[in-house]
């Protein structure tokens, strides 16, 4: 059995934990308890009703406030696969949450109001979806109820959609027509909308190919830690421990080391301790080298007849996070690319995205909070990367401030 | 009494690495991919930090991270010590494991104890029905951290358990207070963990965040690992209270309510024995365990866990206050 991560967007009246809360409930995986809590909680809240959000909005402030601050997880399984479900806020103020969220998913269900249309939100958070590189975008027009469950309805909202979708880089759209707050084309198949012969949400999820969106073609092992046991019958081991970013790496294989180039033979791979012949994406291994050569954490070991850009001057879309200071050309951060962490400083700005149009916004001065532009970085040392869209594990960075040591930014690297 | 019955605890198997159950390694699966996240946590924390801190408690999360710190540092040892901060009301099954994984796996164990912490500082230890030092285990772990300095601490909660949790970061920054703010969390993004403090701040770092209750127990069956026999069914005198069972132990003051049975139970979760409930079953294996819970209706922390069920940000408010 597989997992997929799935990060569902939308707005506070959107529905989106109703649509979670349902999602959950249909499958079997709320428990009694859990049920019992929120049965108790929607009877101090509300006209009594069941209320399925509950079930998402964790923190204090959040369910006082009846909205979903920051990200929550939440982890359920049917028979054909393991989920987990990573909700984020759709509020234009928690777009770096929504980023935050996105960073790893491999789906994401974009939440549409069928009263509303395709809305300002809907265009923003299809654009992070893009950005982030999300494989698999599905569009739920909910409150299908609201609208008479009506087919034109959700035909003329479905066009606008894919009219968007062509300026953006989806690669994989479904559009459904669902009513979260009745279970309508969740898990179930709606009765009230028998003109809809597609998919369910549940079954998108459920067949979604996931294995197919791996890079594992290019070969990339960032070194986190040396293993040096420096016992008597250990003596002289040296391990690269980390993991594979992308790609395989074979015992035999000729490989690079970045960024100085040194060449060398993988004499070994291990797992826990015992050998192991092949270490595939995502796989956590130790490399044994043949040769005796200078290795440390933030170095990247890859296969040699498939490098990376190694460089110093880097281009990429940032996604600003800090509340506190704005991002300008000239300030200093520290980039973590990988197990990597350097210097770096910001020559300029190239422009800035208005997140909602789509518009490139020329001669931007500052970045603020959520803001999304496009950034030209020289880094102290040379970084080893491939392009964001190529690559989500190793075309992907951090800018971390330095006095603060919050993390500021969220970078992908073209 | 049942902690007088011959612990049947094998820790040679929890901790040797060539035997790893029947993994089947050409079919990667949720199992796998979990494992793997959770060995290149483990190293992140070795690669970023000066002086990390397992926190082991010797229920069966800390017994998971302990198997896959032991994977991701192999041939060589775990390192950083393991760290126990004991309430003095621990099940013996639970700290006599602990002892033998310590010393098989050649890991320091460092255990301070909550005792020393209310003598020392002259605390109020709670009373009554129901009192726990559940909540006084934060100063002894606060005043743990600063005597050695830890800057990382790994902790075995995972986000199914609670919706604080849920919440939580993988890598969760504390103050120099050790105060956990849940509006201003550092963004996580990607696996890009930010590590970096300030002298006297710390990270508390949850490799298994993304693993259910059952996925743990899948893979203490995968791996072959034995647990602590209260795990398994047994049988207990217990105090019935309120429909949940507890541990008949003079650490427990007795209501005039209560009633003493005894059952045939397992435990779900291994904590204090104030707030830890037993539950009743005939399971004697991990199998069926595993078979229970996948047919439970009620949650892990709900079924037995008393320290959650006083208000609705019950764990929200203690980790605010820097527990773990």
């Amino acid at each position: 059995m597989d997992l997929l991560r799935f990060i569902t967007a939308g707005s506070v009246d959107d529905g989106k934990s109703t649509l979670i809360g349902r999602l959950l409930f249909d499958t079997k995986n709320i428990l009694a308890d859990q049920m019992e809590a929120i049965e108790r909680a929607s009877k101090s809240r509300n006209d009594g009703e069941i209320d399925l959000a509950l079930l998402t909005d964790g923190l204090r402030s959040e369910r006082e406030q009846g909205i979903t601050i920051d990200v929550a997880y939440k982890y359920f399984q049917t028979p054909n696969r393991k989920f987990i479900s990573i909700d984020a806020p759709g509020h234009i103020q928690y777009t770096r949450n929504m980023v935050t969220g996105a960073s790893n998913a491999d789906l994401a269900i974009i939440l549409v109001d069928a009263r509303h249309g395709v809305a300002e939100q809907t265009r923003r958070h299809s654009l992070i979806a893009s950005m982030l590189g999300i494989p698999h975008v599905v569009v739920a027009i909910n409150k299908m109820d609201l609208v008479g469950n009506s087919e034109d309805a959700f035909l003329e909202i479905a066009k606008t959609y894919q009219d968007l979708a062509q300026k953006l880089n989806i690669k994989d759209l479904t559009i459904i027509p669902v009513s979260a707050l009745n279970g309508d084309n969740i898990v179930d198949r709606s009765k009230n909308m028998p003109w809809y012969t597609g998919e369910t949400l549940l079954s998108v999820l459920e067949t979604v190919n996931v294995l197919k969106d791996k890079n594992t073609t290019d070969g990339r092992f960032s070194v986190q830690y040396v293993i040096r046991p420096q016992t008597e019958e250990l003596h002289d081991y040296r391990g690269y421990a980390g993991r594979l970013q992308s790609g395989s790496l074979r015992k035999g294989e000729a490989v690079k080391i970045l960024p100085s180039g040194t060449e060398s033979k993988i004499a070994r791979i291990e797992f826990g301790g015992q050998e192991i012949i092949e270490a595939g994406v995502f796989e956590s291994v130790t490399i044994l080298l043949e040769d005796d050569v200078d290795i440390s954490r933030g170095d990247m070991i890859v296969s040699v007849d498939n490098s990376p850009i190694v460089s110093q001057d880097i281009e990429a879309l940032v996604c600003w996070m800090d509340d506190r200071k704005t991002l300008k050309a000239g300030d200093k951060y520290l980039l973590q690319h990988g197990t990597a962490r350097t210097k770096c400083s910001v020559r300029s700005i190239e422009y800035q995205i208005d997140i909602n149009s789509y518009e490139k916004l020329d001669e931007v001065e500052s970045l603020k909070l959520n803001d999304v532009a496009r950034i030209i970085l020289r880094t102290a040392q040379p970084i080893a990367y491939d392009p964001y869209q190529q690559n989500r594990a190793n075309g992907a960075a951090i800018l971390i401030d330095e006095t603060s040591n919050v993390t500021v930014g969220a970078c992908m690297v073209e | 009494m049942s902690n007088e019955v011959s612990m049947s605890i094998s820790v040679k198997e929890a901790s040797d690495l060539s035997d790893q159950g029947n993994i089947d390694r050409r079919k990667p699966d949720y199992l796998d991919q979990l494992e793997a996240e959770a060995i290149y946590i483990m190293r992140e924390v070795a690669g970023q930090f000066e002086r990390p801190a397992l926190l082991f408690s010797g229920g069966k999360d800390s017994i998971t991270l302990v198997r896959l710190a032991q994977k991701a540092f192999a041939p060589g040892k775990i390192p950083f010590p393991l760290v126990h901060i004991d309430t003095g009301h621990n099940f013996v099954e639970a700290t006599d494991y602990r002892d033998m994984l310590a010393e098989k796996t050649g890991s320091k164990l460092i255990v301070r104890y909550v005792e020393d912490t209310i003598k020392a500082k002259n605390l109020k230890e709670p009373t009554g029905k129901n009192a726990s030092r559940n909540w006084l285990q934060t100063f002894t772990l606060l005043d743990t951290i600063e005597e050695f300095g830890f800057d990382a601490c790994i902790g075995g909660a995972r986000r199914d358990e609670e919706k604080a949790r849920a919440k939580e970061r993988i890598f969760s920054f504390r103050d120099e207070f050790g105060q956990w703010d849940p509006k201003r969390q550092r963004p996580e993004l990607w696996n890009l963990f930010n590590g970096r403090i300030h002298k006297g701040e710390n990270v508390r770092v949850f490799p298994i965040s993304n693993w259910t209750e059952l996925d743990v127990w899948a893979y203490l069956q995968r791996e072959g690992i034995t647990l602590p026999s209260i795990y398994f069914a047994h049988e207990r005198e217990c105090i019935l209270r309120d429909g949940r069972l507890l541990y008949n132990t003079p650490v427990i003051e007795k209501d005039p309510e209560d009633q003493i049975v005894t059952r045939q139970v397992r435990f779900r979760t291994v904590g204090d024995m104030t707030c830890t409930a037993a539950v009743e079953s005939s399971a004697a294996t991990l199998e069926e365990v595993i078979a229970e819970i996948t047919v439970s209706r009620i949650s892990e922390r709900g079924e037995t866990r008393i320290d959650d069920q006083q208000t609705e940000a019950a764990m929200e408010d203690r980790k605010k206050g820097g527990y773990f």
